[in-house]
């Protein structure tokens, strides 16, 4: 029997001490070499961005727990953005219940990749390379590459105002991130994916509910990108098919980073959200050091890459 | 069962069992001659030579890159980086142009670069044990900012005519079309009389069993991925040689339109010969129905719908035909 605290221990593991530790340092460096930085609007400008993909990321490190992934959740972002549009200014619903529907609608297309993947039983990344076309065609052709904006300013709230001198989306983010955690840590629900990731198998002849877990995953993977979507929306006040490009890819560097397995059954959300930090300082500072904005998609890359090396290797290296 | 089943399939004799074997071909070939026939009839201009060779001309580069990535996918690995691999030679290619290299080291080199950059994700998955989606993904973010750090993102411009192998036609079709299918025939050949093909197909089924019977699973993967990234670079010559100038910048969405390819003409792994050939028959089903939707003038928006709809619909089938079993 391994106690209590050594279980923790496990979980909280190295590569979350180790994650802390390069966070703190590049933070701190920035902040020593550049005044811009440590200036607290731009912070809290900063964390306001991180905030909209941390709603995306959290639901991600579900997924990935679970042995799983979504590549879909960009689409769903722009799905959500012109669905919500459209519920506002054509079908003409007042502007609260057409949020609403916009996340709705995101359900809607997470439980289409619940269901999909649950059904045919092929990899996720398959399943939701298909609902990212359909996803994203839906909203390219009924968008027809029109926007809409003219929201009204109480709108804006939800995107650009603050409650307490902190930005609406990281206060939620941070209600958030302590929902997840306890949802994983200490709920059936969490511990099913925990279960399901390290061995589907036995967590089904365990009497996991398998089937239905992994549904209601992406299901609130669904919903995760149209709340980031309505609050989106919100900050920028307007409306384009071809939000969250790329967003899916964004996602999956903080959950990888953070030190979630790829093969599930491993990770956290502290680590998750640890590596968005990590990525949102590098973005930032690296910036505003005159680094191109092109060159700091290189750099995140390249520690993505060496991250998972050092890890495997390391990992390697104390089995041995 | 399994011999009630073969009993069965000896019943139906040898062209049934064909149709059976070549069903998702057949269903592509069936679906892009009744989109043919219905838009040739509301508008005759459609199967104009013209037409149908600019429809061969501009998509012969997914094909050639899908061949590539039907391999991978059915090794169980994925390439979300083909894209970049893509836009990377392309640009090398033109640039060498530009630049008064001889055609033999402008339409050498992409090749080389995709075949470079391919066993590099390759060493990644095998030796460094980082799942493709992941390591990909890498190299994606690596390629897509690092071309614009070097290039600035700027347009190449004056691209030699003699260069541009896409504009040379053979029996009125751009050459880039011939190479396609030349290479997706001895692709499918390959792989379903080779050992090293057969290989691919085991490894793709059962890994571990495949290990058992003493395949080199890391030199038959990286083998795909070097086979794989050279398609790539090849892909990136067609893509660069299609107009004067080119934007050296990653383009959007081309990894999205391979991939969808090479889903439904080889995602399933029971498969056989004809998964090469489902890719290029997807590829150019697409392609046909992008044109048609401008003949027809419904929006090209909703092209990118069809897709998701078509590789839901062909999990859909397979499932089918499983629980049939």
């Amino acid at each position: 029997m391994t106690s209590r605290s050594s279980v923790t221990g496990r979980r909280l593991g190295s590569h979350e001490v180790i994650l802390a530790v390069v966070t703190v340092l590049v933070v701190g460096g920035i902040w020593i070499l550049s005044p811009e930085f440590r200036n607290p609007d731009n912070l809290l400008t900063q964390l306001r961005f991180m905030s909209e993909l941390g709603f995306i990321a959290l639901a991600m490190t579900l997924v990935i727990l679970s042995g799983g992934i979504d590549l879909s959740v960009g689409a769903i972002f722009g799905l959500v953005c012109i669905a919500f549009g459209k519920f506002w200014q054509d079908a003409g619903l007042p502007l609260a219940l057409a949020a609403c529907c916009g996340l709705l609608v995101g359900v809607l297309a997470g439980a289409v990749n619940g269901f999909t993947v649950r059904l045919t039983g092929m990899p996720p990344f398959i399943v939701t390379i298909g609902t990212l076309a359909l996803f994203r065609g839906v909203a390219e052709g009924l968008s027809q590459n029109r926007s809409v904006s003219g929201f009204p300013e109480w709108f804006q709230f939800l995107g650009s105002g603050y409650v307490f001198g902190i930005p609406v989306q990281l206060l939620l983010f941070v209600v958030l991130t302590v929902v997840f955690g306890v949802l994983v840590m200490r709920t059936v629900f969490g511990r099913s994916i925990y279960a399901i990731g390290s061995n589907e198998d036995a967590s089904f002849f365990s009497g996991v509910q398998v089937g239905p877990t992994r549904v209601w995953i992406y299901v609130l993977s669904g919903f995760m990108s149209g709340l980031a979507a309505v609050i989106y929306v919100s900050r920028v006040t307007t409306t384009r098919a071809d939000m969250g490009l790329g967003m899916e890819l964004d996602a999956i560097t903080a959950v990888v980073l953070g030190g979630t397995s790829i093969f599930g059954g491993k990770g956290t959300i502290v680590g998750t959200v640890l590596a968005l930090v990590l990525v949102a300082a590098l973005k930032n500072g690296l910036t505003l050091l005159g680094v191109r904005g092109d060159g700091t998609v290189v750099v995140i890359g390249a520690v993505l890459v060496v991250t998972l090396l050092i890890s495997n290797f390391l990992g390697e290296a104390r089995r041995t | 069962m399994a011999e009630s089943s073969a009993k069965a399939g000896a019943r139906r004799g040898a062209l049934a069992r064909f149709a059976g074997d070549y069903s998702r071909e057949i269903g592509l070939a069936v679906l892009i001659a009744v989109i043919c026939a219905v838009v040739y009839w509301f508008k005759p201009n459609f199967l104009s030579p013209v037409n149908v060779s600019n429809v061969l001309r501009f998509n012969a580069y997914v094909g050639v890159a899908a061949i590539g990535m039907t391999m991978i996918i059915i090794m169980r690995h994925i390439d979300i980086s083909i894209g970049a691999i893509v836009g990377v030679s392309a640009v090398v290619a033109t640039s060498l142009a530009r630049d008064g290299y001889s055609n033999a080291v402008a339409w050498t080199a992409p090749i080389l670069v995709g075949m470079a950059i391919s066993l590099v994700n390759g060493l990644l998955v095998t030796y460094g044990r980082i799942p493709a989606i992941v390591a990909t993904l890498g190299t994606l973010s690596i390629l897509k900012g690092g071309m614009i750090v070097v290039t600035g993102g700027e347009f190449v411009t004056g691209i030699p005519r003699d260069f541009m192998i896409a504009t040379v036609r053979v029996f009125n079709v751009s050459i880039t079309f011939w190479i396609m299918i030349a290479l997706g025939i001895a692709t499918a050949i390959w792989m379903r009389y080779s050992a090293t093909g057969r290989a691919i197909y085991a490894i793709g089924g059962n890994a571990a069993a495949a290990r058992a019977t003493g395949i080199n699973e890391r030199r038959i993967t990286l083998i795909v991925f070097a086979i794989h990234g050279a398609f790539g670079g090849l892909a990136g010559l067609f893509y660069g040689s299609q107009a004067q100038n080119l934007q050296s910048a990653v383009p959007a969405n081309i990894e999205l339109n391979i991939i969808a390819a090479a889903v439904i003409g080889g995602v399933s792994v029971m498969g056989g010969v004809g998964t090469v050939i489902g890719a290029l028959m997807a590829t150019m089903f697409f392609a046909f129905v992008n044109s048609a939707l401008l003949f027809l003038s419904v929006s090209a928006f909703w092209v990118k719908a069809v897709q998701g709809v078509m590789i839901l619909g062909t999990l859909m089938i397979d499932l089918a035909k499983r629980w049939q079993k």
